[in-house]
């Protein structure tokens, strides 16, 4: 069910910036338009282009959030996460359970 | 005469012409609003319901700028499990199938899930579930649930502590029953406060609730109790209320959630409780009938997560699996029937999610 889902309807998750809106709307129960807009914002970059793949490829790179695909170095996990806190100015419970660790 | 090839709801093949297509349409719609008191869907949507069924395309698709977030429920089930949950029976770590949903299959959100997907069995093993909830958020990008079915049966004889309610009414001990229920329903949103605070003080992003209901109108309670009460724990936590059908059951018959009798309630309504207990996301369902068409199943089940998005304060996350939100009951879903139904559910029912 994954592939068609994704297919017909779905925004990619990391692929593109699925993630990021998200966890707009679950953090601030934002409707997906909402998210859309407050994400591309965040991004400097349109609502459309959010979802799209090669530019978002790119994107993710630079702004050190996680990659889809595996490039040595590129921050992934809890350090994307944290990329991700600041860039929308959110804080997610993982990061802050990890930065609870720390001495 | 042109014909079309469309679905059954239980997934055969079969041939409609657009006459069929548009009487099965008006008439799925209006079992939807006659059953819920809702409006059915306009001229110009049945429309629009009809080009999308009858696209002559294998698979169709959203507009460029229309996609919406996709939520994922029983985790890594769908490769683990048996074919009871159209599981592929591929043996594989948690992690491998988080990260696999995560970089390779496009989800935008994923979940840790127990073998048996229940709250009730989570309890004695939850060290586990928090040992692998740590070590899978230190990987994962996306948000990362953990997700389980309240399943209030497990609470009833001979698997729980209570007598069972069906039971019981058969031997008429009718205040019986219903006092069963409500002990069952204390204890399941005990066991959710226990499991869903212990999994988010480990990292997690929040927590999935899948089939709300399914035991009936108790179950719906109870876990309604469980989400406020992990609400007020955890004010940050990611809280996502799924349900189990169109319309709750009534086993109990007059239980409530903060003064509202919750049997009978329709997705319009079922939101407005959950948005009350806390959910940050609604998962509306519509069940599929597999004797009518898609065009029925898919006109009927668009037409209540329309008028449940329409009142909705928070999003909605309709459910699309095999026999709910309009695709065929059957293991292996058609692509056709499913895309049809994804782009139905964002560009007529206008859901934030899937």
């Amino acid at each position: 069910m994954a592939v068609p889902h994704y297919m017909a309807s779905g925004m990619g998750g990391i692929r593109s910036a699925g993630d990021l809106v998200a966890r707009m709307e679950y953090s601030k129960n934002m409707k997906v338009g909402e998210a859309k807009e407050y994400v591309a914002k965040k991004l400097g970059i349109s609502t459309l282009d959010i979802a799209d793949e090669f530019i978002m490829r790119e994107l993710r790179e630079e702004l050190r959030i996680g990659t889809v695909t595996a490039v040595p170095g590129v921050p992934r996990g809890i350090a994307a996460k944290m990329n991700i806190e600041k860039l929308l100015d959110i804080k997610i419970n993982s990061c802050e359970k990890f930065r609870g660790m720390l001495n | 005469m042109t014909e079309y090839y469309t679905r059954m709801g239980d997934g055969k093949r079969v041939l409609m012409t657009k006459e069929a297509i548009m009487a099965d349409i008006q008439a799925g719609t209006a079992d939807a609003a006659d059953m819920a008191e809702i409006p059915a869907l306009t001229s110009a949507d049945m429309e629009k319901l009809f080009e999308i069924i009858s696209d002559k395309n294998r698979i169709v698709g959203v507009e460029p700028g229309k996609e919406v977030v996709l939520t994922y429920d029983i985790g890594q089930l769908d490769f683990t499990g048996d074919n009871g949950n159209s599981g592929n029976g591929v043996d594989m770590g948690r992690l491998e199938a988080a990260l696999l949903h995560e970089r390779a299959l496009g989800a935008d959100t994923f979940e840790l899930a127990h073998a048996d997907y229940s709250i009730k069995p989570v309890k004695p093993i939850i060290a586990n579930e928090m040992q692998t909830m740590e070590e899978i958020q230190a990987e994962i990008i996306a948000p990362y649930f953990y997700g389980a079915m309240p399943n209030m049966g497990l609470y009833y004889a001979p698997d729980g502590p209570y007598g069972n309610p069906a039971d019981l009414m058969r031997e008429f001990k009718i205040e019986e029953s219903m006092a069963s229920s409500e002990a069952a329903a204390e204890h399941l949103a005990r066991d959710i406060e226990f499991v869903g605070t212990r999994i988010i003080a480990a990292g997690a992003d929040g927590f999935n609730f899948d089939t709300t209901g399914s035991a009936g109108d108790a179950d719906c309670v109870g876990t309604l109790n469980g989400v406020k009460a992990l609400r007020e724990a955890c004010p940050d936590a990611y809280i996502n209320v799924g349900m189990a059908g169109e319309s709750v059951m009534g086993i109990h018959g007059s239980i409530e959630f903060e003064g509202q009798v919750v049997a009978g309630l329709y997705p319009h309504q079922q939101v407005k409780v959950a948005q009350k207990a806390g959910a940050n996301v609604f998962g509306p369902v519509c069940n599929t009938n597999t004797s009518k068409s898609l065009a029925w199943n898919l006109a009927r089940a668009v037409t209540f997560i329309k008028a449940c998005t329409d009142v909705a304060e928070i999003p909605c996350h309709v459910n699309m699996g095999m026999g709910v939100g309009g695709i065929p009951m059957c293991e292996t879903a058609p692509i056709d029937a499913v895309t049809r139904c994804n782009k139905a559910m964002v560009e007529i029912a206008n859901v934030d999610g899937i």
